[in-house]
């Protein structure tokens, strides 16, 4: 019992920052319609962000440097979106596809040429410390403080999208694109904060795992199959779906590693994906689109 | 106060609109009829600018919409209500009507919008937290009109809010129409309802395939022998 609900607990705890990177995807595919196939990087980058934060001689702890990461990569995410992905919003999806991908490759690629393909560890004074829950059952503290993080960015992104005037016009703009214009929402703005939002929760996620995850320029390929995932099983576009599929992945990784193999964990995964998409194409809180 | 010029636009290769001339004076309903491809609604898209005309020019008050996005237009003060009311269906009442008045200036005045299209449809007040997309159709029609009033128009587009609608709906919606526009609100109306429309209306165009073939005031074309032939089946 102790083991299953050590696992259960590590699970959800992952599985809190997988939410944040699927909640990226899902925002910018939401608004967009177009899938962020450079997810994974643009989280690298976050990663090598909080890197430099921390070995830069001010010494930023990683969960500080979650308050320069969120800005400054919100900003290169709507760099982004209003220099390359906004001119491609009414091309065909391949095209889409094509500028994502090859945005990543330029991320990774230029991380490589800075940082060579080394793969850097970035080790705090608590990196492998636990915190004793009772029952025999521990949590990584890292693991722990990035869950709570994760909470209050949800928390607070929650917030922001039903209770504010903005946050409502992103989701009128994903809703009905043409029917927001008529509303004097102006969309560009609207796409170019969703793709920055989304930036930022995957750099943030990106910081968050530094402390427990190698640091190295082709990390993001594991993330962009991962948030893709995550998203599609919680439907595509619904931010409360990929807040449950991200904590869902989290606990049947966990579990599969500790009662099958962790080699086996992302077979688990994909297998729980595919009978998703058996039996509810659409994802578990997705609405089938006309 | 709105003027349409010469608008010629085209999807691709396909010629839709040929030189439309059209007016909208200030206080006036005007009603914009025709059958189904007529080029009505591409029309009210092209004053929305939610398409960019080939040629032509569309001012309003004087001022020049061919350089507007569509949120500039909506600031300006036309506000389009759109053919199959287009409501936020994962939104509420609520939200949809606070969607409305998101445009700045009108974020002010978004509680005296909100109480006074809640005394003209009490129905919404009612539903204020249903989803817009659990409602009925009528309902949906209410709600798109509602939304387009929180912007403060001063020319409001209504594109065919009559369509699927009960006989007995239709006629409260045109009543509807006739009290907005007594307070104040100008009305270009594109129908495809030509009775009741033109009824209602002190002044109307007749569109046939993307062009203006017909104009004059609204009980005159009700007697117009073309009208009673093409539309009203006399």
């Amino acid at each position: 019992m102790a083991v299953f609900m050590q696992s259960l607990l590590s699970g959800i705890l992952i599985g809190g920052v997988y939410a944040l990177i699927g909640i990226g995807l899902t925002l910018i595919f939401g608004v967009m319609r177009v899938i962020n196939f450079a997810h994974g990087d643009i989280l690298m980058v976050g990663m090598y962000l909080t890197y430099l934060a921390f070995t830069s001689h001010f010494g930023i702890d990683p969960f500080v440097s979650v308050l320069i990461t969120f800005p400054l990569m919100f900003l290169f995410g709507g760099f982004l979106q209003k220099v390359f992905i906004n001119r491609v919003l009414n091309a065909v999806a391949q095209n889409q596809i094509l500028l994502t991908i090859g945005l990543g490759l330029i991320m990774s690629n230029t991380v490589m040429l800075i940082f060579t393909s080394d793969y850097k560890i970035l080790s705090t004074s608590y990196s492998s410390s636990t915190f004793q829950v009772g029952g025999g059952v521990s949590v990584s503290v890292p693991l722990l403080i990035s869950f709570l993080i994760t909470s209050v960015i949800t928390v607070a992104l929650y917030w922001f999208l039903l209770k504010t005037d903005t946050g409502q016009a992103i989701r009128a703009t994903a809703q009905d694109r043409d029917a927001a214009q008529l509303m004097g929402i102006n969309v560009k703005r609207m796409s170019i904060i969703a793709f920055g939002l989304g930036s930022a929760l995957a750099g943030t996620a990106g910081a968050l795992i530094s402390p427990t995850y190698y640091i190295f320029p082709q990390v993001g390929s594991v993330f962009t199959l991962k948030a893709f995932v995550i998203t599609v099983l919680g439907g595509m576009g619904s931010v409360v779906g990929a807040t449950l599929g991200g904590i869902l992945i989290g606990i049947t990784e966990s579990l599969s590693a500790v009662y099958i193999s962790s080699g086996w964990k992302d077979v688990i995964v994909f297998v729980l994906f595919l009978l998703v998409l058996l039996f509810k194409p659409s994802g578990l809180m997705g609405k089938s689109r006309t | 106060m709105l003027r349409v010029e010469k608008l010629n636009f085209a999807y691709d290769d396909l010629k839709v609109l040929w030189d439309v001339d059209l007016e909208v004076n200030e206080g006036e309903i005007v009603t914009v009829v025709g059958a189904n491809g007529a080029g009505k609604s591409t029309t009210l898209k092209n004053i929305s600018r939610l398409v960019k005309p080939s040629s032509g020019k569309i001012t309003f008050d004087g001022k020049d919409l061919g350089k507007m996005q569509p949120h500039h237009v909506v600031e300006a003060g036309i506000v389009q209500v759109p053919e199959g009311r287009r409501i936020f269906p994962e939104m509420s009442v609520m939200e949809n009507l606070r969607m409305g008045s998101y445009v700045k200036a009108t974020r002010a005045d978004r509680q005296k919008n909100i109480d006074w299209v809640f005394e003209l449809f009490p129905r919404l007040k009612e539903r204020e937290k249903q989803l817009g997309g659990t409602m009925s159709g009528g309902e949906q029609q209410m709600l798109a009109i509602a939304r387009g009033l929180m912007a403060n128009p001063k020319v409001l587009l209504l594109d065919e809010p009559s369509l699927g609608l009960s006989p007995l709906l239709v006629k409260s919606i045109f009543d509807i129409i006739t009290g907005i526009n007594q307070q104040g609100v100008t009305i270009l109306l594109v129908e495809q309802n030509v009775y009741q429309s033109l009824r209602i209306s002190h002044r109307a165009y007749v569109m046939e395939t993307g062009r203006v073939v017909l104009t004059g005031k609204g009980e005159e074309l009700l007697n117009n022998d073309h009208i009673k032939k093409a539309f009203l089946g006399m």
